[in-house]
């Protein structure tokens, strides 16, 4: 008897783990973090052209759409610092107990969006 | 490879209802994914009704329940119903788990079962385990004693002494069943299964390099150290999630890390 065995389901029925979550905003806030890189070159570009080309940027940054565009990469920008530490704790073997696992996750929520919003408050 | 979704031939369809014959004092339903190599179809999901008032607690119960008494063609394997063996892994309310571990009560709902994620179907809710037990094997998980290293006569049968501060160093991973529950549940292992090694395999590495009495302490390390059999570990800890033995592979896995930077 020659047959395909089928494959058991697996992201469609496995449970959401908040432990994979963090894991996975991991990467995509790093993703993130390079394309925000090429616009803060873009940016820089922008300034070295001269006062035309970086009024067109001035512009722009006037827009709801770009403060909250550039609020949610702050929260990026923080939210992989904070969890990159977590990471480098993981490295020694310390803290990887599950309990602390979601206790730091927790953590480092909440201090991503303090410091976001302590960032914002400040400028 | 990543591919998020299943292939045409593992779809899962909608399956039987089994109508209840009596009626119970305390019903639940219990759904199981169900795959016969002998038919042509696709898995599909029956469903079955079962009175709680007349089952034992945990969800082997349940599923033993069934086969003796609705549908003895419903397949899965089981022995020890005490959490040694390892057998009745699969995936209970989204996790895995051994089935005579987990209690009835803690599911919430409807019981869905599936065989363990990600891993070809022998039938129902077995699944093939042969990758997995031929990486185990990879890792040459027995005592090695090379001559020059040891402090016996090498062969002979004279016992291997231990101190207990030695013997604690196995603590959290001698205790390992091989039912694979943490392997498959981890993503990595998923899209990677062939050639990361996942939780469970490097966890049993780990037992055997941290074991005082082995003398290939540097070789194992070094066979570990690749970056696909090993670091494709993210620290993701689904499998410390799903261990239904309370183990941390993913920290026996940062330990092994750890261990190759500072020692090799």
């Amino acid at each position: 008897m020659s047959f395909d065995r089928p494959l058991s389901p697996h992201l469609s029925i496995h449970k959401m783990v908040l432990t994979a979550v963090f894991s996975i905003f991991h990467r995509f806030t790093g993703i993130c973090l390079s394309l925000g890189g090429i616009l803060l070159s873009v940016w820089i570009i922008l300034i070295a052209l001269g006062p035309d080309y970086y009024s067109m940027f001035q512009n722009l940054s006037t827009l709801i759409f770009f403060k909250i565009f550039l609020f949610l990469w702050t929260l990026t920008i923080f939210y992989h610092l904070y969890n990159g530490i977590r990471y480098l704790f993981w490295s020694y073997g310390k803290m990887m107990e599950l309990s602390i696992v979601y206790k730091s996750g927790y953590v480092v929520i909440i201090l991503s969006i303090l410091s976001t919003i302590f960032v914002w408050i400040s400028i | 490879m990543v591919e998020f979704t299943l292939p045409a031939n593992s779809k899962v369809q909608e399956g039987i209802n089994h109508p209840v014959k009596e009626v119970s004092e305390k019903p639940k339903k219990v759904v199981i994914y169900r795959w016969n190599p002998e038919d042509q179809d696709n898995p599909r999901l029956d469903s079955y009704e079962i009175d709680l008032s007349k089952c034992g607690p945990m969800v082997l119960d349940a599923l033993m329940k069934i086969k003796n008494e609705i549908d003895s063609s419903l397949t899965f394997r089981r022995s020890c119903r005490e959490g040694v063996c390892g057998s009745c892994a699969m995936n209970i309310d989204g996790v895995n788990t051994l089935a005579c571990l987990k209690p009835i009560e803690e599911v919430n709902g409807e019981i869905r079962i599936y065989p363990l994620p990600h891993m070809p179907v022998v039938k129902d809710l077995v699944p093939d385990l042969s990758k997995a037990y031929e990486q185990l094997a990879s890792i040459k998980p027995w005592l090695q004693r090379s001559n020059e290293n040891s402090d016996s006569i090498p062969g002979s049968s004279e016992e291997k002494k231990q101190t207990p501060k030695d013997r604690e160093k196995l603590d959290g991973q001698w205790e390992c069943v091989l039912c694979f529950c943490c392997t498959t549940s981890c993503p990595s292992y998923w899209w990677n299964s062939d050639e990361y090694l996942g939780p469970a395999v490097l966890m049993q590495a780990a037992r055997w390099v941290n074991d005082s009495r082995d003398s290939e302490r540097k070789e194992r390390l070094k066979a570990v150290n690749d970056k696909m059999k090993l670091y494709r570990c993210h620290s993701i800890m689904n499998c410390t999630r799903s261990c239904p033995k309370g183990l941390n592979p993913a920290k026996a896995i940062a330990d092994l890390k750890k261990a190759i930077v500072t020692e090799l």
